[in-house]
């Protein structure tokens, strides 16, 4: 059948799953801007309130600047690997892809454990969300990022699923293009809140 | 024939390959040696309160945009740069959100007395 179609007719079909694609990766990237209103609002709460501590302690006393330096570049490599996952995909090679996107997973999950470690310890150490204004304001920042990291990383192992059963069809390109964006989106987020909570706070 | 042009970076498009995997290492590179350039200035407090609080800022402004260019390839969308003009509209956005908020709360910290502070605690606790 779909040698009788004229050539024509076979272009402008292509072109318009092309557009269609376009159009998915254009209506995700405006999710990701009104995702980046979210933080901002989170950021602007964390200003204003990081100076009222309540008598506890503040940034300087409860935060390990290597430690959030370990979690900035396990994040970072992490973003990394998932965009030479997508390079892999371009070249449609699908063991690549399951190995570069395995990497990421695997970082996107230490980082996930190291960021819950550190609840943890504030936690336990008697510095939860209860002890001041400073402290809710962080465990919301911080743990808003951490909740979408979780979501990406159960996202991230839907698609590899996707993708051992059904291969690199165009919907699985689609969709491992739309994840790429949501983690490279998360590691920015991550580079903000390491200069202003961590870096800032130890200012 | 008319040609077939990508029109955002894509997986589904196998063009230029090596172009983006140089973008991906450059981006890299860029990222740890400004997180790390932030991270010694802090740790070493290199300047004052004030230029470190300047520095890291400007470290950070800086990663943004390497970020926004090596890994999610804003600088070649192809006109009309929609994906562009969506995210100034979201840093206009975000500017006034964060900068409004911070402007407003030092202004109602400033203006408010300690005895003002004092006889609006005992209002709101009084319950009359």
């Amino acid at each position: 059948m779909s040698e009788v179609l004229p050539i024509a007719e076979k272009i402008s079909r292509r072109e318009e799953k092309l557009e269609s694609d376009d159009r998915a990766v254009f209506g995700f990237w405006i999710y990701i801007m009104t995702d980046c209103v979210l933080f901002a609002s989170l950021f602007a709460v964390y200003a204003v309130l990081h100076n009222n501590t309540f008598g506890g302690p503040a940034g300087k006393q409860l935060f390990s600047l290597p430690y959030a330096l370990g979690e900035t570049f396990i994040l970072l490599t992490s973003s990394f690997t998932c965009g030479l996952a997508v390079l892999a995909a371009q070249r449609r090679n699908k063991n690549q892809v399951l190995f570069w996107f395995g990497l990421t997973f695997l970082l996107g999950l230490s980082f996930l454990g190291m960021e819950i470690h550190e609840f943890r310890d504030l936690v336990l150490s008697g510095n939860s969300w209860r002890r001041s204004g400073f402290l809710s304001a962080f465990f919301t920042l911080v743990g808003t990022h951490g909740l979408h990291i979780t979501i990406g990383l159960l996202w991230m192992g839907v698609v590899m699923m996707q993708i051992v059963k059904r291969g690199l069809s165009r919907g699985n390109i689609r969709r491992l293009t739309l994840l790429s964006l949501f983690w490279h989106f998360l590691d920015i987020v991550w580079i903000f809140i390491f200069s202003i909570v961590y870096l800032l706070g130890a200012v | 024939m008319k040609d077939i042009q990508p029109r955002v970076v894509y997986a589904g498009h196998k063009d230029d390959h090596n172009y983006t995997l140089r973008s991906y290492i450059t981006g890299f590179i860029l990222s740890i040696t400004l997180t790390l350039t932030a991270f010694l200035l802090v740790d070493g407090h290199v300047f004052a309160r004030r230029f470190l609080i300047a520095g890291v800022a400007a470290l950070a402004l800086t990663q943004f945009i390497v970020q926004m260019l090596f890994f999610l390839h804003l600088g070649r969308e192809s006109k009309p740069r929609w994906k562009l003009l969506v995210m100034c509209f979201m840093i206009l956005i975000v500017l006034i959100l964060v900068f409004g908020s911070i402007w407003i709360m030092y202004n109602l910290n400033y203006r408010m007395t300690p005895q003002q502070i004092n006889a609006y605690m005992q209002n709101q606790s009084g319950g009359i």
